[in-house]
This record gives C-alpha cells, structure tokens and sequence, in this order.
C-alpha cells in the first residue's frame, strides 16, 4: 500500500483552502473541480463584506497558490463519477472532460478567440449578461487560465466545417478529437466543498424577474457592479444597455444611463413557506445588500432602499457596518417590510415597489433599478452527488452534519466544509475548510505507510560571488500579444549592446516548456549567472521562472522579469514605436538591476513539535484532539481548575444530546490522550519568541517550548445591571432560566423576554449572535411543557440564521408572541409586575403581566484578559473588545503574528457548532507549522546590513508592523538593530526609513532599485 | 514646444495593489501614454526620499508613488508611511525650486485597472502642462553643472 492522497471537491474559496492546508503539511491533494476554473462564487463577487476587500484581489493569490503548489494536483473541468472504499481507502472514479485545448501548451494569448466565428453564446461567468464564443476563457482571471471549446457549440466538433482556430493557435494546442479521460484516484480522505447554488427567482412570479429588464438577481448585480465586469463597474440601467448583434454590451454606449434609485428586496427565496421557497434564512443577504448599496453609493448618488424583515448582522463588526450604511451613507432601511409585488412601467421601464410600512400602510415607491437579495441553497444536483458520495442529505438538500460533528457527513472519512453544508458566508467557510484539512488529514498520516511529499531535489546551485555578472535575456512575443506591438527582434538585439549581456534571444512564448527547458540549458552552456525574461507580470510568472533558473543550477534570485506585455504592449497599441522604446527601457532596467541581484537564501528556523493551547473550552479541547490526532504534543493551560469553559452552563440539548453529556465526553478523551498535557489554575505570565519557537511561561516559573500557540480563551456572559437583576427574584438570565427549565423546577405562566440586553446599544455596539436562538430555544421548552403559558419576546430583530429559521416558525406557531421594539434607544419599561411594550400589529402599546422576566443577556469579551495575552505575542484587539484576525475574510484564525492563532468565543460570540469548527479549523491552521521540523523564511528581507552605520536609533523598530526588529548589544558593546528573519515579512519600510543607511532590503538594495533609475534616466551603459 | 513635449515620469508601484492594478489595465487593454516605466517594490513605504529625489535629479519630468488603499496594506500600514513621506518630500521639493505637482501619491488597488489608466492618463496631462523639468532646462542651459539638483541627493 503507498502513500494516499487527499480529495478535495470543489475549487470554492472553501475548497482552496483545505488543499492548501493539506498540501502545506505535505499531503498530496486533488483538487476537482466540475467547471474550468477554480475560484468558486467568490472569483465573481465585486467586493466584499465588511471590510469592502476587493474579492479578485483576495482571492487571486489563493487561487495562484492552489494552482503552483507542488503538492496540489488541480483537476478542472472534471467530475466525480464513483467513490469506493471506506474511509482511509477510497477509490475515487473521475471523468476529466475534454478541454479540446491541450492546457500545457495553450498560453491563453486570445488569438483562437478572436477568430472563433461562434458568437454570442451567453457568458456563463457574467450570468449571460455578456456572451462569448464556441472556443474562450472562462474569465480574466481563470485558474488555469487556459482556453477551452464548447462541443456543443463548435461547428467543427458538431459539424468538421470550420477549424479556424486551430490554424490560428501558433501552439498547435487545440485538438478537436480530444475526448474525455476516466482514471481512478486512491485517496485516504476526501472533503466536500462543493459549495451553492442561488435560488431562481423566476419562481417569484411576482417579482417579475425574467419578465422587468430593471429587476435583476444580487449575483447579477455583482457582475453589474464589478470593476473587471462587463461594465468595468459603471453600474447600468439594465434597459439602457446596448448590445451588438452579438449580445455582446457595449460598455461605453452613450443611450446607457446609470441607475438614480435603486431598492433592494431581502428574504428572495428564503424564510418563507410559498411553495418553490425555502423556509430557512441564507444567512448572508443582509450583509451582501448592504454592502452593495455602499459600494454602489461609492460609485455615485444613488437613492437606495433596502426592503427586509429583520436585519441579520449578527457576524464580526457587522452591526456596525450596517448602522454605517444607514447614518453615514444615507441607505433607506425599511424594516419589516415584505413586497408584495413589483410593477413595470412599460415605457420608462422603470420598477415600482408595492409594500407595507412598519405602520402596515400601504405603500409604493418606483425606482430605475431593483435588486433581488436572492437566497442560497443546496448545490445543483446535490441530491445525485450525495450518492456518489455516500452521504446523507439534510431537510433541505444541504449535506447532513450535527452540531457536536459539523465537519463531518454521515460517511466516516467523508467530511464537508463550506456553504454545502448550510448557507454560510466566506470567512466562516474559510475557517471550517482548515477544520476539514484537520479532519481529513488524520486518516492520511496515520495510514502506516504514510510518507510525506519530498521537496523536490534541485542540482547545486553555482557559485556566482565575485564573478562578472554574465546575462541571458529572453524577449517574448507572447504570440502577437507583445510582438504586435513592441518590436520584439529590435528590443532583443538591442538588449546584446547592453553591458554584460552574453546572449539576448526573442521566443515565441517564453512560458513554454522549451524556451524553459533552453533556459536550464544555457544557464550551464554560456554560463550565465543573471537571467532576465522580458515577457508578462512577475505576479504570474515569476515563480515559472525562477524554477527554470534551479533547475539550471541557479539561485532563483538572480532573475528578474520586464514587464513589457501587461504593461507595455496591452496599454500601448496605438503607439507601437513609443511602445518598442519602453520595452527597451524596460529591458535595460531590469538588466541593471539584475547584475546587482545576489543569490538569497531563506533562513532555516527550527521547530518545535508542540501545540500550545490557551483555553481549555470545547473550542480549545476541539482543536487540542485534533492536533494529537496527527502525532504532535498538544499544552491544554486552563486558568480555571477544570475544563470545560462557558459550556459547563448549558443544560440544554443539542441533536437530541445533551450539551453536558457532550462536555463530559470531550473532556474525557482529552485526559486519556497520551499527547495532551493539561495545565489547569495556568497563569500564563509571558509567551516569548516567534513562529516555532515560542516557549509558554506560567508564573510558577515553569516553562514549555511550543511551535504554535492557540487563543481560545473564550468571552463571558453580560452581567446585567438592567431591571434590578439580582434584587428583584423575578428576572433572571437565560442561562438562569434554562437551568430552571432543565431541572423541572420552571414554573412560571407570564414569561417576557427582553432581548439584547448589553448588545446592540450605546455602549456595547455589537450583535452577540446567539441570543435570539436561546431566547426561542426556551420559549418552545415552556411552550410545549405548558401550551397555557403566555410567552413573549421583545426583540430589535429576529436573528436566527440559517436552519435555526425553523426554531422561529416553530415558536410562532406554539403561539410565542415576538414584539418588536419600536424604540431602539430604549429598553421597555418594567414595574416589577408589568412590562410595557409597543406591538407594532395593534399599533398601540401593551401591558404584560410578568412572574419572569429572562434577559438575553450578551456576550462580553473579557478585554482585559485578552489584552494581556495580545501584548505578549503582540496581536490586536478588535474596537469590541475581541481578538483581531490577520484578515477578516481569508484569514480568520490566523493573527498577523505568525504562529499564533485564535479560535470560538475569543474571536466573536458565535454558536457550538461554530466553536468546534473554528477550532479544527486551529488546529489545521496550527499544524502546517509544527508537523514540520523547520520552516525556511522569505529571502527577500530586511537585514542590518550596514552594522557599522547603525547608532541603535530605533527608528526601524519602531515602524516595523511585525516586530521583527529588535535593538541588541552589539560586539563592539553599543546599540545596534538586529532583525528577525523569522518575523521580517520583507516590505522594506525600515530600509526606507533607516536615516543612515545601515538597513538594506535583499532583492530590493538601494544600489538595485536606483540602478533601475539611472539606467533610465542616465543611460550610459552602450558597450565600448 | 508644449505640442511636442513627450514627458519621462518614473512610476513606482507596490507589488501587491498598483503593480497588480497596471497589470489589470493591461488585462483589460486599457490604452494610455507610453510616457511611464514602472519600478517595482514590494510596498509603497520601501520608497526611500532618496529614490523620487535621484529621478528628479536625474531628470525625470514626473513620478508617481501607487500604493494600497488606505487600510487595504499587504504589509498593514506601508501605505501611511509612504502618505507621510511623501507629504514631506512635496516640501523639499518645492525648495528646490520643483512644482510639488510633479510628484503624484495616488491609491490603485489590485482591481483598479481603470483607476490605473485615469491616474496615468490625468498626471502625462499635468505633467505636459507643466513643461519639461527645470532639470533638464538647466541642463540646456548649463549642461555641466547642475549644483543645485546634486545639492537635493543625499550622499550614497
């Protein structure tokens, strides 16, 4: 038996990321994915929530990275046929369907495409808001970005007449007798990240979606809106658009108007009982709509509604961007209104919007452009995939998980991640797809015969100290896409008067294999020790080259790339001489440049096999099993003196077991486990060091060397002020409360609930996300024990996300009554037997009897508990009080800091089942660093290179943002700085600042980057 | 002589948004004057004063520093430090007798191929309205001595 692979289904952002982390660990992964490209929804997204992040700009590298990893074999445009096995041994059927476009040699310069005669197929990517050809692109920024023919569409596949663009290809790439591939693949786990799909909203027959040019879907809407759209992000009235006779929009066309007012209508598909609608909440509309309407107001003023039920911002600094939205950019936000219907007016083709108001009057407004806030649901065709999978469905079609296991499906081996599993939005997805990785990759490196990848082995590098520099230069004509423009043989023969060039050639492609495999060769036949490749963007290709220079025996440093394609003959077409002229100032840079480039090294840092955990809740203990899964010591430090965390209050039951039956259990497994030592009554006094090497010290002076440290030190409950709590018997909290009802000792006729209390008001701005569920969770429980009770919960709004939108129906139909505050500055009034409170149905307020009054109480972050940890290993602190993750999208357990993350409550109130996936998902996270015995760090950074120039200033301590920098004692018994290569991420802002020129940044020397402006300003490098 | 001035205007961009953002214009073939060269750093704060006052010296007509949206730093805060930096050399600048306006700060992410190509389109228009660099007419002036510019390099 060999070594087993991962498979990973789905090149989501979900998808993406379990392979990377996989592959980081030295586990072979496939990476399938049914369309061309990977990327998954998120490629498609203009920008995104809450932070307003260009999503290509975050994803694009992740995308990149899957694609080069060594370990990773992306599989696009293939399907899962059969899966056999069990779990540690599956074999796994794929069908790689055919490309028609043989993707090693395609280099997508476009050509084949702009000779297909086929037009005005709709644009898949664009959502038929553009059309393409029998032979394209999936979109700009496919991965790979490889062309590929309909062959339902191809008149020489369908027909033999027409093959133009395989006279065009200059690659002789396209064959049209390609045909599908079936092979088999032998892996030990696999994780479904198969992602959603989005509800068709022509089943809201009276939205008019379909039928009304004006109302277009929230996906659409991000096409419209996008700046590498169809539009290039000038937002147009969708019946204002002009097409050609091909269907293609002509984006600069006078007669297209942009939009003055646009509605958005929420809860399109989801939280309803209509037939065709689903009845839970996607979880993300609210936040995507808002998000929309600011990045619209951006573009210009535009009015802009916002129709919905509640407002669901129950996620990290969401409550803020919304109260953003509504006070800073004007958007109209009009709660609880339904639409009923939308009307077009034949000739302005503009959208009238019928509704009721918070007052239940009748109302209508008309606008230029309606968006419909579409819901999420369980992918096409999920149902026929569960069964290749061997998994079972939920209710809805989304893959069956539970609370206490939501990573896994009903098949062992067989994990989930992503929106597959519920509707859910990015950074959540994110943070489960390492926790899948963690799951996943247990059955891999416990397999006795498991072997990790090998690093490739490269041939010795030259020694190039000392020596003249000796260049090659390569000039591409990328196709015609350079050549066409730029005078590719002038620019190449110019480059050979250059001063130490020995050989200048012009290629066809130079990202070919020949041109790659040439330059290998002549590394060693002209002995040439620099190589510059003029051709694309180093943002893609530098990696292509760099490998080219090791495997000729060359320090990968000692290349360097003009950009003489993206940005010289893509932007100069018109001007094909001044075009040839910066190509070959361009090329002369770069040369000077790179005979000043020197070979780098990564420093070789050491590390320790150990996990350090911060917290001994479900989050941390979660995340402590599945680090000693994989063989590696796990340091539970609990500063109470039992595990367990904030869970030991529930009493509650979750999927039919009880919360504390699940506590007992985890706890038990994490004191049998030989790996994990358990710290209780911990107090950590200080953690020193860096990624790898960190060492844990208690203030009883003990001390434990970790590779990686966890904070999963969880919040605390609000404790309230509010209605003489703690004086007055009758109110209580909802803890307190279930605890009551848990024992059989409730007995109370008259409950009201008030909801957020400590959340959502002037002091505490934040959502605390899990009271509403708890607040219903209760309210049934006395519901069904007594249906004569009379229950109320007065609320801002409603937030059960996702399935726990069930929980809200079925609490309305026991007769719980939901009262909405009209006043949100103000908690209802309370005499110590009656509350007031308003009822937005009757219009007037109403006196309800109390015998319990039950607080949902918030979560507080306990901030000073967290900020001495932070200051230890010098992470942030969110403006609420909770840890700061390295990126709120991508990198939601990671702090900046390396090797040290965060995980549950610590990084924001959230629910079990949210803990224990984040959790694993640390754990991942935590083990791409410490299953490695050392890590080799960025050569490209800052290092104290002028020793004696430095008087210890201090000035590049100071704006280092990753404390890499430090002031040591040096030999001579003065002050001098010293950088960690370990921390130093190699941006070069000490260099910069360094005021007397003691600091250099490797690859970018002060010598290097003013030799690339002297060699263009003062060009005085002609050979004698 | 406004007519057939063809500016020189070195252009620095961050690796991670304006180099990606030229790269996108490319994409997107989105024409624009051929009067820039792009030099590459990995952040918008590695441009060292020394470098934007070495390319006046040198004779460049203009220079452009892209970086990062403001909070959107790869590198976390690069792109203040660079906002400040540039802020002070704009005052050097206009002691030496150079129009601060030849010295352009702008933010063009990853995506902003179009933001790109208006920067660039807008700054070759300024630029060629200021005329040539008081470099290079003191050069025609004074083609040996130029004192006063060599004055503004710090020593290497």
């Amino acid at each position: 038996m060999t070594t087993k692979s991962a498979l990973v289904i789905g090149g989501g952002i979900a998808g993406i990321q379990a392979s990377l982390d996989l592959a980081d660990r030295n586990i072979h992964v496939y990476l399938v994915d049914r369309l061309p490209t990977i990327g998954g929804t998120m490629c498609r997204l203009d920008k995104t929530f809450p932070t307003n992040d260009c999503s290509a700009c975050i994803l694009s590298p992740k995308m990149a990275d899957a694609a080069g990893h060594p370990n990773i074999t992306c599989l696009t445009y293939t399907e899962v046929e059969k899966i056999e096995g069990e779990a540690g041994n599956f074999t796994v059927t794929i069908r790689r369907k055919a490309r028609y476009v043989d993707e090693d040699s395609c280099t997508a310069c476009g050509d084949c495409i702009a000779k297909c005669p086929t037009r005005g197929i709709p644009d898949e990517f664009e959502y038929g808001l553009s059309t393409r050809r029998a032979i394209y692109i999936p979109h700009a920024q496919a991965v790979p970005r490889k062309a590929l023919i309909d062959p339902t569409k191809c008149k020489m596949i369908l027909d033999g007449k027409c093959g133009v663009c395989a006279k065009t290809c200059g690659k002789n790439a396209i064959h049209y007798d390609d045909a599908d591939k079936v092979e088999t693949l032998a892996v030990g786990s696999i994780i479904a990240a198969t992602g959603f799909s989005v509800w068709d909203a022509k089943a809201a027959t009276e939205y008019g979606y379909g039928r009304y040019a004006n109302v277009v879907t929230a996906l659409e809407f991000e096409r419209l809106m996008g700046a590498a759209g169809p539009f290039d992000g000038h937002i147009p009235m969708p019946s204002t658009i002009v097409k050609d006779k091909w269907g293609v929009p002509d984006k600069h066309n006078e007669a297209t108007k942009g939009p003055q007012s646009i509605a958005w209508i929420q809860c399109c598909g989801s939280r309803s009982h209509k037939k065709k609608w689903r009845q839970y909440c996607s979880s993300v509309c609210c936040m995507y709509a808002t998000k929309q309407a600011m990045i619209t107001k951006e573009h210009g003023d535009v009015d802009e509604d916002i129709y919905f039920m509640d407002i669901r911002s129950y996620g990290k600094e969401f409550e803020a961007y919304i109260i953003r939205a509504e006070t800073e950019y004007g958007i109209h936000m009009h709660r609880g209104s339904r639409v009923s219907n939308l009307e077009e007016d034949p000739e302005t083709k503009q959208v009238t919007v019928n509704f009721t108001d918070k007052d239940n009057n009748p109302c209508s407004k008309t606008y230029d452009l309606v968006v419909l806030s579409i819901g999420l649901e369980a992918p096409q065709g999920a149902e026929e995939f569960s069964k290749i999978l061997g998994i079972e469905l939920n209710e809805y079609g989304f893959a069956k998980t539970t609370v206490f296991n939501p990573l896994e499906t009903t098949r062992p081996g067989v994990f989930v991640t992503g929106a597959f599993a519920a509707p859910k939005d990015i950074p959540t997805s994110v943070a489960e797809a390492s926790g899948a990785a963690a799951k996943a990759g247990a059955y891999i490196v416990n397999d006795p015969s498991f072997e990790p990848c090998k690093p490739k082995v490269y041939p010795a590098e030259k020694d190039v100290a000392g020596k003249e520099p000796r260049v090659g230069v390569w000039v591409c004509h990328c196709g015609i896409n350079i050549g066409s423009v730029v005078d590719v043989p002038a620019v190449a023969e110019y480059a050979k008067t250059l001063p130490h060039v020995v050989i200048s050639k012009e290629t066809k492609y130079a990202c070919a294999q020949d041109t790659l495999n040439e330059i290998s060769q002549f590394i060693t036949d002209y002995d040439l020790n620099r190589v510059v490749v003029a051709s694309c963007t180093p943002r893609t290709h530098e990696p292509l080259f760099r490998e080219a220079c090791r495997n000729g025996g060359l320090n990968m440093y000692l290349y360097n790339m003009a950009n003489i394609r993206d940005q010289c003959s893509w932007i100069h077409m018109h001007s094909p001489e001044a075009a040839t002229e910066k190509a070959k100032d361009l090329v002369r840079m770069a040369i000077a440049k790179a005979c000043l480039l020197e070979p780098l090294e990564g420093a070789e840092i050491p590390v320790t096999q150990a996990a350090a955990i911060v917290g001994g809740g479900i989050t941390g203990m979660t995340c402590a099993l599945d680090v000693a899964a994989q063989n590696i010591p796990v340091h539970i430090f609990e500063k109470e003196a039992e595990l367990g965390g904030f869970a030991r209050n529930f009493t509650h039951k979750e999927d039919g077991k009880l919360v504390s039956e699940f506590l007992a259990e985890t706890i038990k497994k994490v004191q049998d486990n030989k790996l994990i030592t358990v710290h209780t009554n911990a107090k950590i006094k200080d953690i020193p060091g860096y990624v790898g090497n960190f060492r844990v010290i208690l203030d009883d002076g003990s001390e434990t060397p970790v590779g990686a440290v966890l904070f999963a030190v969880g919040a605390a409950q609000y404790k309230p002020v509010e209605y003489n709590y703690g004086s007055d018997a009758k109110v209580k909290t909802y803890v307190e409360l279930e605890k009551e009802i848990n024992a059989g000792k409730f007995t109370g006729k008259d409950v009201v609930f008030i909801q957020c209390v400590g959340s959502r008001n002037d002091s505490v701005g934040y959502c605390s996300r899990v009271c509403c569920a708890a607040a219903i969770r209760n309210a049934i429980a006395i519901k069904m024990a007594d249906p004569t009770a009379n229950v109320t919960i007065i609320h801002k709004d409603i937030r059960t996300y996702g399935f726990r939108e069930d929980m809200y129906y079925e609490a309305s139909k026991l007769g719980v009554r939901f009262l909405r505050r009209c006043n949100d500055a103000e908690l209802p009034a309370y005499d110590g037997n009656f509350v007031t409170a308003y009822d937005t149905t009757l219009g007037e307020e109403v006196k309800l009897p109390v015998d319990n009054l039950v607080l949902s109480v918030g979560i507080a972050p306990m901030r000073e508990e967290k900020e001495e940890l932070a200051k230890m290993v010098k992470v942030p602190i969110s403006k609420d009080g909770f840890y700061f993750e390295a990126h709120q999208k991508l990198r939601p357990v990671d702090f900046a800091t390396e090797g040290v993350f965060v995980a549950g409550a610590a990084h924001w109130p959230k629910f079990m089942d949210e803990c224990i996936a984040q959790g694993s998902g640390a754990a991942s996270r935590m083990l791409t660093i410490i299953t490695k015995d050392h890590l080799l760090s960025e050569g490209i950074t800052a290092s104290v290179s002028n020793p004696q120039n430095c008087n210890g200033c201090g000035t590049c301590v100071g704006c280092c943002e990753y404390n890499a920098i430090s002031i040591v004692i040096g030999q001579d018994g003065n002050p001098v700085s010293s950088v960690n290569p370990g921390l130093c991420k190699g941006c070069g802002c000490c260099v910069a600042a360094c005021p007397s020129g003691a600091m250099e940044q490797r690859g970018f020397r002060n010598a290097q980057i003013i030799a690339e402006i002297d060699a263009l300003l003062d060009p005085v490098m002609e050979k004698e | 002589m406004a007519d057939n001035f063809e500016p020189l205007i070195v252009t620095f961009c961050c690796n991670w948004c304006s180099y990606a953002g030229a790269d996108n214009a490319g994409v997107g073939r989105r024409q624009m004057p051929p009067n820039f060269r792009i030099i590459r750093t990995m952040c918008s704060a590695r441009i060292d004063p020394e470098f934007i006052l070495r390319a006046f010296a040198k004779g460049a007509d203009g220079v452009m520093v892209l970086g990062c949206h403001p909070a959107d730093c790869h590198y976390i805060g690069g792109n203040y430090r660079a906002r400040r930096r540039i802020a002070l050399i704009r005052l050097v600048l206009e002691q030496y007798g150079f129009d601060p306006r030849r010295l352009k700060l702008e933010w063009v992410s990853a995506s902003e191929g179009e933001k790109f190509q208006t920067t660039v389109v807008n700054f070759v228009d300024v630029i060629k309205a200021l005329g040539p660099t008081p470099v290079k007419s003191k050069k025609a002036k004074d083609m040996s001595d130029n004192t006063t510019v060599k004055a503004a390099i710090k020593e290497e």
